[in-house]
């Protein structure tokens, strides 16, 4: 029973989002139809640099993000070619002196540029790790992965919500109400995903829904609906586990022993989560943490304590006390 | 097979059924200069120097050839393999690269000696004395080549032939002249070694990319291959999609499920805007615009233009009705059917030949209809140059687009080159209504129309442009009233009277569409463009569309969910023509009419009832017999056998070979780029000869090659889009969902090259070419490689063409680079392959942006006459 | 639910009610993190795809593969575009560029009003749009006299004017592409071209 270790039997299938990275093509159609149906600001521009990724991380504005990695290593029988590729300089003894004459009058030049050439040397390209063909070229595979809200089983950002604001929906979700947030920012240190983020805005926490708005009438997150590959599933949450397993048999038997789901075991530090993933490599690749512990898993043990202690000064006050009557 | 396209990252939708086929088993290939978000999910990925696609098309076909890969039954059936070419045919093998015919003075064929032996060749004569007549149109311009798009209407149509009795054949296709054993000589030297050589693909890739195709290329099992702009953006971009034609064909791979050759097209209804033309050259429907050398009166225009044979031969019927559409009671037997207010072209008018007559001060007038030149033309410059000489200017857009503002703040209010206070172009913006606010139908890629309907009322002044150019219409008509001038007749008598509805006025789309559709003499809408008649008592817009508001009822609004019906799904929108999703279907079946095979079964013959039937709509003449054989003298589709499936081609034969209709070669031969970084392995000859080219200032191109100069431009340059931008950026860098996801203009390196020109990941670059400087932030990845060419290493540069000076993201445009080198069949300018140079840090400002240019163009060597020469000064070829 | 909402808003109170198993909270929400932590808001929550007026069946404006797109209309705004599941084309899908229509056809960034650039002029004016059509009238007029040929200077009929062109369509309606052609061949102009030649 998937739904067994959550706080409240819903008396409903537990739903949830089953990410297969192995077919997802980087679109970003799940970040824009989040935003639009969840009318999420936008949160500027900026050109990171992380391959084809400019939003970096989850976020208050920020419920789903593709992660894009350039790996050196190949994706399983694919043959991408590159590793046989040349490398090396530009062009032919010729064309390299009309190039190094060209660089005198660069370097000289007033006209603009601020930093005059490298000279044009075989410097073979390698990784520090990587697999180097003969010709100095590495493999290369080009991950990409949709990253979003776990909706754990164990939410260490539902147990700190002093407020009431964080609930578990009758679908097995977490979902912030912002009608009752008011800003204190506990959760957002607890959850160990680093999903859950204040808005600067207005200080209220955000986070994915599950489009709990959408579920409460039979329709699909938005997120999952327009993702054009499937790469994104919503469903019954033991449905989506079984599928999920079926499709790591299936890509271990094609040559990716690599295949791996993250977040399906309900035995792991979170005790599972709603939303999980298929993974083709460490979870680290992806900027997931490997072995996610639900931040309050000592609470209940730590409360007790606590409790034993304020018990024990009480009992020695109220004897202070008392004693003190007698005297 | 993905090739000269970027699937996944262009067309997203379209690709899940690309990976629902791999879920499937199917097997995904993409051949891209870089490595994109398509290849990252194929199962082979093959890198090739951008530019050279002929050349591994031609290393497959030569493989298929060598091997005996073909699909012999289909091809000895359904193609001209077997058909004997006449004597006088001299290939690029005996020429060093050019065809017989090449004519010095004219740079242009004569295409006399390309014809099948045994065809009337005067029969054609006409058409390609006018062609090349067209070339020097006495404009004032005869140093800029010119052709009349000729090529381009018999590419939809083919040409002519006189008799198809006289066409001689040998189905053993060991004849030395026919097709077959012309084919084999053609690519004999396009080896897996030459492959590798030209296009930089390893050999050990091309053996395991031709085994894929031709493994996969059976009765059994069909290959696809889907192309984008990839391809047509060449001076040879018709010759790229003729080569996956011929090797297409070869394996048998046209007219059956899974097979094609699919063009996946960039705009919602760029596929209705060709079919109904925004364009120079066409007429609704693919008809031809009339020419005044042979088009003086419709019986002149219909002979000079249908083929005889096919169903070109019914053209007279499309023009009437086309032309009854246009100007209704006006048209009548006695005036031609006014065929006499049809305009007339003299030679090529294309977009790029409107910059040069807005340069030149003829062309006054521009309207902008969705379109930002500025941005998404090439050599953006000569295009806001070209504005800045107008008279007027109507833009019609979302936003206030580059093409709307660059009299205030474009790139050469910057430099100095124009100030407002000295530009005298009056500019109209005109804000447009989205499709959410309109009724109207797209025809997307798939040949499908599909209609949307208007949700709410457009916002403050904007309007469709049904509005506008209704209501600009119905003023000029006004305006004109009770003129007695001859040239205004045709604008008075030009049926006009479309209901309107609502607060503004606006007209009924459904009206057009069934004026597109056509109607009888009593007015009821016709079903069939075979109802179509030449007497004038039938009305139809556009031919090709009849059908689409069948019963009066608007076809293309059709949504019956794909849940409740066949998986050809027939029943939601419409598709051209009579509603067939698959073309030439009646290859599907072989030539008895059974299906090749059950798994791949699609429309056959049904000898019990007596007619072709299937999965679709077969498009073959229902109840013609497999084994029917016309009688001598047979004409238009009754000239056609059971056996010819390719019924728009006068002879119903896939054309391996194109013996007319071409402006550069009847068999598709690898030409290096306008500029290319290396000489053409292959041939003497370096480019296309036919290319267009022009010998203006503002568009001067680089020499290529060992030409002297060439290395100042080293690097290969290609661009591309971003699944998250559109175009030229007016429906996606306002909106800020969208640019978030790409905020800044980049361009692509490898680390190798990054570490050559002294590059850092994002920091900046420039990359200059011959026409302009330009800056981006840099990417280095190991998805971009060099590739070796001959000789020498080459490495490539990509920059994405969305970027703009205006929006929420800016950046510069990658067309400020590109030139107006055309290819000579559809002017259709190369922007997929150039060389440039790339250098560290940001682009000057000001003049010294321009005085950086002119630096380069001298070290150069460039002059006005730099790359414009047609032929290759070494090649012996123009002896011919 | 009256209590509930009268004295209840907050649901610290009724947390506590739960776990301490007193009435007015969820039932068997012992961590009292479920139904009895529920506000009014979540309690009223409803998409609002299904509170629209109206859903109008549309078609993806971007490239050509033509998604079907379902327009959801409430007091007559555009409050939702997504995919339309009963499409053959795209079961619903849309990439990033379709699933931001609504933001193309509602950001406060679209222009929807005439502007106008007198030449010479260093700035943009207003004009109302009729105004703005009967100008163009005129300037199509004009040029077309201006520049009107009846025959060329090889003395061949071609009765046209290359005065003025046109660019655009690609992203237009056929009903529309059909109108700018009929339009401007009765005019004489030939240089109607559109993004398929690009």
């Amino acid at each position: 029973m998937s739904d067994g270790l959550l706080e409240q039997p819903t008396g409903r299938q537990r739903m949830g989002f089953f990410t297969d990275t192995s077919i997802c093509i980087g679109c970003k159609a799940c970040e824009v139809a989040c935003k639009e149906w969840n009318q999420v600001p936008d949160d500027g521009l900026s050109l990171l640099g992380m391959s084809y990724d400019n939003t970096g991380m989850l976020g208050a504005d920020t419920w789903r993000h593709v992660a894009f990695i350039e790996q050196d290593r190949p994706l399983g029988r694919q043959n991408n070619s590159v590793t046989v590729m040349p490398t090396g300089p530009s062009g032919t003894a010729s064309t390299a002196a009309v190039v190094a004459a060209g660089l005198g009058d660069k370097h000289g030049s007033m006209l603009g540029t601020q930093t005059g050439r490298v000279h044009p040397g075989p410097q073979p390209h390698a990784t520090p790790d990587g697999h180097v063909s003969p010709g100095g070229r590495t493999e290369l595979r080009w991950l990409m992965a949709s990253d979003v809200c776990k909706h754990c089983t164990h939410a260490a950002c539902l147990d700190v919500c002093p407020t009431g604001s964080l609930i578990r929906t009758e679908f097995g979700t977490v979902v912030v109400q912002e009608d009752i947030c008011n800003g204190c920012g506990y959760c957002v240190p607890a959850c160990p995903y680093g999903v859950i983020d204040r808005r600067e805005r207005d200080g209220r926490v955000w986070k994915c829904t599950l489009c709990y708005d959408r579920m409460t009438d039979g329709q699909e997150p938005a997120c999952a609906k327009a993702c054009p590959t499937d790469s994104i599933q919503f469903g019954p949450l033991d449905e989506l586990r079984e599928r999920a397993a079926r499709r790591v048999e299936q890509l271990h038997g094609v040559g990716m022993p690599e295949a791996r789901l993250y977040g399906a075991d309900p035995d792991d530090g979170v005790g599972g989560t709603g939303a999980f993933f298929l993974l083709l490599d460490e979870p680290e690749v992806y900027g997931f943490p490997p072995d996610p512990v639900v931040t309050t898993r000592d609470l209940p043990r730590m409360w007790r304590h606590a409790a034993l202690a304020a018990a024990g000064v009480a009992a020695t006050v109220l004897a202070a006390f008392v004693t003190g009557a007698r005297r | 097979m993905v090739q000269g396209s970027n699937m996944a990252e262009c067309h997203p939708v379209g690709f899940q059924w690309v990976m629902a086929a791999k879920a499937r088993g199917a097997t995904l290939i993409h051949v891209d200069p870089r490595l994109t978000r398509t290849g990252a999910l194929a199962d082979l990925h093959v890198p090739l120097r951008a530019g050279t696609d002929i050349a591994l098309l031609g290393g497959l076909i030569n493989y298929v050839l060598c091997n005996g890969l073909e699909f012999r039954e289909y091809v000895v059936a359904y193609t001209n393999a077997a058909t004997i070419i006449g004597e006088q045919f001299r290939d690029t093998e005996d020429l060093d690269g050019l065809f017989s015919g090449w004519q010095d003075d004219k740079a242009g064929y004569a295409t006399d000696s390309w014809q099948y032996e045994g065809t009337s060749v005067a029969s054609s004569a006409g058409k390609r004395e006018r062609g090349t007549r067209a070339r020097h149109d006495g404009q004032g311009r005869s140093h800029e080549r010119q052709a009349t798009g000729r090529g381009h209407e018999h590419g939809s149509h083919g040409a002519a032939l006189s008799d198809l009795s006289n066409i001689r054949r040998d189905e053993t296709l060991r004849h030395p002249r026919c097709v077959f054993q012309l084919l084999k000589r053609h690519y004999s030297r396009y080896t897996p070694e030459m492959v590798a050589r030209v296009c930089g693909i390893p050999v050990d890739v091309f053996l395991q990319l031709a085994r894929m195709v031709t493994d996969n290329s059976t009765r059994d099992r069909t290959t696809a291959w889907a192309y984008a702009v990839g391809w047509t953006q060449h001076t040879v971009g018709v010759q790229y999609i003729r080569a996956a034609s011929v090797l297409q064909l070869l394996l048998g791979n046209i007219g059956r499920p899974g097979g094609g050759i699919l063009a996946l097209r960039g705009h919602a209804s760029i596929q209705g805007s060709t079919d109904i033309p925004t364009l120079y050259d066409l007429l609704p429907g693919y008809l031809p615009m009339p020419h005044p050398d042979a088009h003086g009166s419709l019986d002149e225009y219909v002979a000079d233009d249908s083929a005889d044979t096919g169903y070109w031969g019914n053209m007279r019927a499309y023009t009437v009705s086309l032309l009854k559409a246009y100007w209704g009671e006006a048209a009548t037997a006695d005036n031609d059917y006014c065929f006499d207010y049809l305009p007339r072209i003299t030679g090529d008018h294309s977009t790029y030949q409107t910059v040069k007559a807005q340069l030149d001060g003829s062309c006054k007038g521009y309207f902008l209809n969705g379109e930002n030149p500025a941005v998404g033309s090439a050599n953006a410059k000569a295009q806001r140059l070209g504005m800045a000489n107008l008279d007027w200017l109507v833009v019609r857009d979302f936003a206030l687009i580059e093409s709307a503002t660059w009299w205030r703040d474009g790139p050469e209010v910057e430099s100095g080159e124009l100030r407002p206070e000295t530009v005298g172009t009056e500019v109209f913006f005109l804000p447009a209504a989205a499709h959410t606010e309109k009724d109207g139908s797209f025809t997307n890629t798939q040949r499908m129309l599909q209609w949307h309907h208007a949700a709410v009322d457009p916002p403050g002044d904007a309007r469709s442009d049904l509005w506008f150019w209704f209501h600009l219409g119905r003023r000029i008509r006004a305006k004109l009233a009770g003129s007695t001038a001859e040239r205004d007749r045709p604008i008075l008598d030009l049926t006009w009277d479309y209901p309107t509805s609502g607060e503004h006025a606006e007209p009924s789309a459904e009206a057009v569409l069934r004026e597109i559709n056509g109607r009888a003499a009593d007015g009821t809408c016709l079903s069939s463009y075979q109802q179509l008649t030449d007497d004038g008592a039938t009305a139809c817009g556009c031919w090709i569309y009849c059908g689409a508001y069948a019963d009066g009822v608007n076809q293309a609004a059709r949504r019956k969910p794909h849940t409740e019906q066949n998986w050809v799904a027939p029943e939601w929108g419409w598709a051209w023509p009579a509603n067939r999703r698959l073309l030439y279907n009646r290859a599907s079946a072989d030539p008895e009419g059974r299906p090749w095979s059950e798994r791949k079964a699609y429309v056959w013959w049904d000898e019990g009832k007596g007619r072709w039937t299937g999965h679709d709509v077969p498009d073959f003449q229902p109840t013609k017999r497999p084994d029917h054989r016309p009688p001598p003298g047979a004409r238009r589709e009754d000239a056609l056998s059971g056996i010819d499936p390719f019924i728009m081609q006068a002879d119903g034969k896939g054309w391996l070979y194109v013996p007319a209709g071409l402006s550069d070669g009847p068999v598709p031969t690898h030409y290096e780029p306008q500029e290319s970084p290396v000489p053409n392995l292959l041939y003497g000859q370096q480019h296309n000869p036919a290319r267009q080219t022009s010998r203006r200032t503002v568009d001067p191109y680089q020499p290529s090659g060992d030409e002297p100069g060439s290395g100042v431009f080293p690097y290969a340059l290609t661009t591309y889009r971003l699944t998250e931008h559109h175009t030229a950026g007016g429906m996606s860098r306002w909106l800020p969902y969208l640019s978030e996801l790409q905020p800044e203009m980049f361009c692509e390196v490898s680390p190798e090259l990054a570490r050559e020109a002294g590059l850092e990941h994002l920091g900046w670059a420039t990359v200059v070419t011959a026409r302009e400087a330009i800056e981006a932030r840099v990417l280095v990845t190991d998805r971009m490689v060099p590739v070796r060419v001959h000789d020498r290493i080459v490495h490539q540069v990509g920059v994405p063409y969305h970027w703009g000076g205006n929006g929420l993201t800016t950046g510069d445009s990658a067309n400020e680079l590109t030139h107006l080198s055309l290819d000579p069949n559809v002017h259709i300018q190369e922007t997929k392959a150039l060389s440039c140079d790339v250098r560290p840090g940001r682009r000057p400002r000001g003049a010294d942006r321009i005085a950086l240019v002119e630096e380069y163009r001298r070290r150069a060597g460039i002059t006005a006459e730099t790359g414009t020469a047609p032929r290759t000064a070494a090649s012996p070829g123009g002896t011919a | 639910m009256g209590l509930r909402e009268t004295f209840l808003p907050w649901p610290v109170l009724r947390q506590a009610r739960a776990v301490a198993g007193l009435p007015g909270a969820g039932r068997g929400d012992r961590s009292g993190r479920g139904d009895s932590a529920r506000s009014r808001v979540t309690d009223r929550l409803q998409p609002r795809t299904s509170t629209a007026d109206r859903v109008v069946a549309s078609v993806c404006p971007y490239c050509a593969v033509g998604c079907g797109q379902l327009v959801y209309v409430k007091d007559e705004r555009v409050v939702q575009i997504e995919g339309d599941p009963a499409s053959p084309v795209s079961r619903g899908r849309l990439c990033p560029k379709g699933a931001a229509t609504k933001q193309l056809v509602t950001n406060p960034r679209r222009q929807t009003r005439v502007r106008y650039r007198r030449p010479y002029g260093t700035d943009w004016e207003d004009l109302d749009l009729d105004t703005a059509m009967d100008m163009i009238a005129d300037r199509v007029l004009a040029t077309r006299d201006a520049t009107w040929t009846d025959e060329d200077s090889q003395g061949r009929r071609v009765r046209r004017t290359m005065g003025f062109a046109a660019l655009g369509g690609a992203t237009l309606d056929n009903e529309e592409n059909y109108l700018i052609k009929k339009l401007g061949t009765a005019l004489g102009a030939v240089q109607i071209e559109n993004q398929a030649r690009i």
